[in-house]
């Protein structure tokens, strides 16, 4: 058993419906208690949605028990057939009917219903929701496209004449801007000549997944979704499949030269784009303090390392922190940690999360929104980058993450929660100013001062908390050189959101030199050592 | 002022035949009373034994995620505890006592089985016998609020019977009155209020705010519901010689006044005194409904069925605000804590227990509702449709109980229809 407070994914049965939510005309019968209806609120009222995901639960209660839940289950998929007329079903267990075994694939197929229908076994005493999502949708597209695939050793058949033509696999119901990423794709792709053949499951129909193989090569744009039904088309039709996940500025132009490469044309035409900002608005003179920001970044795998690349390359952070929640991409995270430099930090346990931010002590979090949760906490700026989401992760305008629009929203969004250039200055100028205090955090964002820190809460099954980051400034651990009292207030001059630093490096310097007490000499010599 | 509500239990060959349905529901499990129950107990931590599903509910279900010290968790079942039974007990008791020691501050422990718990028949009560004896100094109990067994607010109901054996003895002479089902605290403070104005006491809430302060019970207490999903409580109260005071659910001006008349009379508190009591806020709260009443008047209302509150709320809604009941649909339908309310409705009232979803949206759609009462898996979806919703699961996360809190509720049903009204935009 696993003490768990909050989860950054549901059971592998939530990543199915994901799946059969995105398609049009895809249902989903799951043999499951009634609780588990929960998982519909996610798609309607987290994403909007404006119809019921396609799922038919069976809703057994415990006086069928050792009964007639296989009957349940067998009427809920004759009733489902009949009231919806999907072109196909899936058919699973969530966790509680798992152990009672009824076998919902075997007595689907009894049923002979007039639509293809495909056992979906999701573990889910082990497994997880992109797990569960990857599973569902390499198993739909198995099933549904063996049957046009080359028999293994025949050649590749001869390709439909026109244009290249690509799938973008990946984009689900309830993913992290999923639904503005394909637009921006789609164009970029557009540049190169090339066009879409299938955006799957998100919009999909049936009969369009059963077309995946018309295409020349697959755009993998969600690897924790789409890598394992790719990998299979790959080897069934011969298609390539893209590495590169087109996030920020230098991602997307590599991402244009693999697609490229694949087709055999120039990239040149797509390598730029006349809305593109990033770049200049980086480099102009107003983002020179976001030089050597402290930034930690966490979240689904594919998101965090894209954003970890941005963020040292092209805004200029440093970069503290690098991990992820979903170990199946733990890999690809240890990489990338080692290429900036980072521990990297694969886990799924919230708490152990939260500490880890507290002991890097970042300016700016870049996480889920578990992790806006403990920056707000912290009174850390915090921005989104990845599932889990919530409803302000579905903002009503167009707002990709992917491609050259999304590397602009990659600008705005993450400079946002930060204190601006002069603003920075002034604060530093006029800290004792009543009215112009740092504690109120930066003056364009009203309503989202952080907050002083409450005593922090004895946290379930947290390590021994690391000191926290407060706008305040906490007493000195014991064993470290002690601050005497004019040192602590010059300390205090300092704003808050380089205070952790100064702090910081002026402990490291004293220690380093022997000092036992803190000065407001060892202050500014610490200062000399390390500059800002 | 207007008449009150009989507290004389009424024969239920009342109103109409109850429409019994079988099929899929779409209503939360018990767990989802964790989401209230843990922040009006405030020194109780609620260790869910189950899967990540139960886990992943608990942190979806409020649409909230509090993040400030959750007094609850979830022991998540893997698989290696499903190799053997001694293993996972050896877990739970290993994961309970991992919670313990880190929150040294909680004196009551409550165990909740889950669907899966169940199913492998992780026998919680043992668990809770066996940890009692290793942690001296917390109360350690253990309810179920699986989806197999429980829907929504009867994890409440669950939760409050677990209690009732600890509750310490009352004198048997002694009378006293117990309020039983969770209100906010600012309810619980008016009623307190206004129970000391009629001279009635010694007055307790069961759930107490805190572990220490559990109230007494014995052969003189009298027990008033102030919810109406509590049938396991009561009748565990009952074991115990308790005595249930029937009356109607404090709900409205009039639902209100009844309910503390039923209390009133039950300890022979003067008519006058009663008046004097309540007589200043019953007339702003028929004052403060009044504002909602030309919003609400001639409105046709549909209920899903939710927490069980539907019954009262529909009384309330047509007797108080003039609305038209269509279909008023209740997981389950308790007769006899229902006996005041039931007569009260219309004959023309279609009540529904139980639930085939999709049959009920039919029902739906074909009736056409101005407002449709019904779970956050529906609403949007209905919306699009162009019905005019309201969560029913707001019903049972804000103060609704009181004459203070009359207006409130009314204004609750009143806002979706206000909102569609002043909308320009297609
Ligand atoms: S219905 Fe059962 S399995 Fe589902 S969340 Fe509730 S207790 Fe857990
Ligand atoms: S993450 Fe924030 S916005 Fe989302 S549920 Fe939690 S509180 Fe609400």
């Amino acid at each position: 058993m696993k003490l768990t407070v909050w989860t950054y994914e549901g059971p592998p049965h939530v990543g199915a419906m994901r799946i059969a939510t995105a398609m049009t005309d895809l249902h989903y019968v799951l043999h499951a208690p009634q609780g588990d209806t929960y998982a519909d609120l996610l798609f309607t009222m987290i994403e909007r949605r404006n119809h019921r995901p396609p799922v038919t639960y069976t809703t057994f209660q415990a006086r069928d028990l050792g009964s007639d839940t296989a009957e349940l289950f067998k009427d809920a998929a004759t009733d489902a057939y009949e009231r919806y007329k999907p072109a196909a079903m899936i058919v699973g267990a969530s966790c509680t009917a798992e152990l009672i075994q009824d076998d919902p694939g075997g007595l689907a197929a009894r049923l002979g219903l007039p639509c293809p229908v495909l056992p979906l076994e999701l573990p889910s005493y082990s497994k997880k929701e992109n797990w569960g999502a990857s599973e569902t949708f390499y198993r739909l597209v198995r099933g549904l496209c063996s049957p046009h695939a080359p028999a293994p050793g025949d050649p590749k058949p001869e390709r439909r004449e026109g244009p290249p033509r690509a799938n973008i696999l990946g984009p689900t119901a309830l993913g992290f801007r999923h639904r503005d990423d394909i637009k921006e794709i789609t164009k970029l792709l557009g540049k190169l000549g090339v066009e879409v053949n299938v955006v799957a499951p998100l919009n999909a129909s049936v009969r369009d997944v059963t077309r995946l193989g018309d295409a020349d090569f697959n755009v993998v744009l969600y690897p924790e979704i789409a890598d394992a039904a790719a990998r299979w088309l790959e080897k069934a039709f011969g298609q390539p499949r893209t590495t590169v996940t087109p996030m920020g500025v230098g991602a997307t132009r590599d991402f244009v030269r693999e697609v490229a490469g694949f087709i055999g044309v120039d990239p040149e035409p797509a390598l730029d784009d006349e809305d593109l900002r990033l770049p200049w608005w980086t480099r102009s003179v107003d983002s020179n303090y976001l030089t050597g920001k402290r930034v930690f970044v966490f979240g689904d795998a594919t998101h965090a390392i894209a954003a970890a690349r941005v963020a040292v390359e092209e805004m200029g952070f440093e970069l503290v922190g690098l991990g992820a929640y979903n170990r199946e991409f733990g890999r690809d995270v240890r990489e990338a940690a080692a290429k900036y430099g980072v521990e990297p930090l694969i886990i799924d346990d919230y708490l152990e999360v939260e500490a880890a931010i507290e002991a890097a002590r970042p300016e700016l979090v870049l996480g889920t929104q578990m992790e806006r949760h403990i920056a707000k906490r912290l009174g850390v700026a915090c921005t989104v980058i990845s599932a889990p989401v919530h409803v302000e992760d579905f903002p009503a305008r167009y707002a990709p993450v992917m491609g050259y629009e999304g590397a602009n929203v990659l600008f705005d969004t993450w400079v946002h929660p930060l204190v601006m250039g002069l603003e920075e200055h002034l604060l530093g100028m006029f800290r004792e100013d009543w009215e112009f205090s740092d504690e109120n955090g930066p003056s364009h964002l009203g309503g989202h001062a952080p907050a002083p820190r409450k005593p922090a809460p004895v946290p379930v099954e947290a390590a021994p908390a690391p000191e926290p980051v407060t706008n305040t400034v906490e007493p000195t651990a014991p064993g470290e050189p002690v601050w005497d009292d004019d040192a602590m207030k010059e300390l205090k001059k300092i704003p808050f959101f380089v205070r952790g630093k100064a702090r910081r490096n002026t402990e490291t310097y004293a220690a380093e030199h022997g000092t036992d007490t803190i000065t407001v000499e060892t202050l500014y010599d610490a200062k000399a050592h390390f500059g800002r | 002022m207007t008449a009150e509500l009989a507290t004389t239990p009424a024969e239920s060959d009342c109103t109409t035949d109850i429409l019994r349905e079988r099929g899929q529901r779409e209503v939360f499990c018990g767990l989802t009373g964790i989401v209230w129950l843990h922040r009006k107990i405030q020194d109780a931590f609620f260790l869910i034994v189950g899967s990540r599903t139960c886990a992943h509910l608990m942190q979806s279900a409020a649409g909230v995620m509090i993040f400030a010290e959750p007094r609850f968790a979830t022991a998540v079942i893997e698989e290696r505890d499903l190799a053997g039974m001694a293993d996972a007990n050896e877990e739970l008791d290993r994961v309970a006592s991992q919670v313990l020691a880190r929150r040294p501050d909680i004196k009551t422990l409550f165990l909740v089985g889950s669907c899966p718990s169940e199913v492998i028949k992780l026998d919680l009560s043992r668990a809770a016998e066996r940890l009692n004896k290793t942690h001296t100094d917390v109360r350690i109990l253990n309810y179920s609020g699986s989806g197999i067994e429980t829907t929504f607010t009867e994890g409440e109901d669950f939760c409050l019977e677990s209690l009732v054996p600890e509750l310490p003895q009352a004198p048997a002479e002694e009378r006293s009155l117990m309020v039983v089902g969770s209100l906010a605290d600012v309810v619980e403070d008016q009623f307190i209020r206004l129970f000391d104005a009629m001279g009635l006491g010694p007055v307790h809430f069961l759930p107490a705010r805190n572990s220490e302060t559990l109230p007494p019970v014995g052969e003189g207490t009298r027990y008033l519901l102030a919810q109406p999903f509590l049938g396991k409580t009561a009748q565990a109260l009952e074991g115990r010689g308790a005595k249930r005071i029937a009356a109607p659910f404090p709900l409205g001006a009039k639902g209100t006044e009844s309910w503390l008349r039923a209390a009133a009379d039950a300890f022979g508190v003067s008519d006058e005194r009663f008046e004097a009591a309540v007589s200043a806020p019953r007339a702003r709260a028929i004052k403060a409904l009044e504002r909602y009443r030309e919003a609400l008047e001639g409105k046709r209302i549909f209920f899903f069925p939710d927490s069980q509150l539907e019954i009262p709320l529909a009384r309330m809604l047509h007797h108080e605000c003039g609305m038209e009941l269509l279909e008023v649909g209740s997981p389950y339908i308790h007769r006899s804590h229902l006996d005041c309310e039931l007569p009260q409705l219309p004959a023309s009232t279609q009540l529904s227990e139980g639930q085939h979803v999709d049959s009920q949206l039919d029902r739906c759609r074909d009736a056409k509702p101005d407002l449709t009462v019904c779970g956050l898996g529906l609403a949007n979806p209905l919306e699009a449709e162009g019905l005019s919703t309201k969560w029913a699961i707001e019903l049972v996360f804000t103060p609704i109980q009181g004459f203070e809190q009359a207006g409130d509720l009314a204004e609750l049903f009143a806002r979706p229809l206000r909102r569609r009204d002043v909308l320009r935009v297609k």
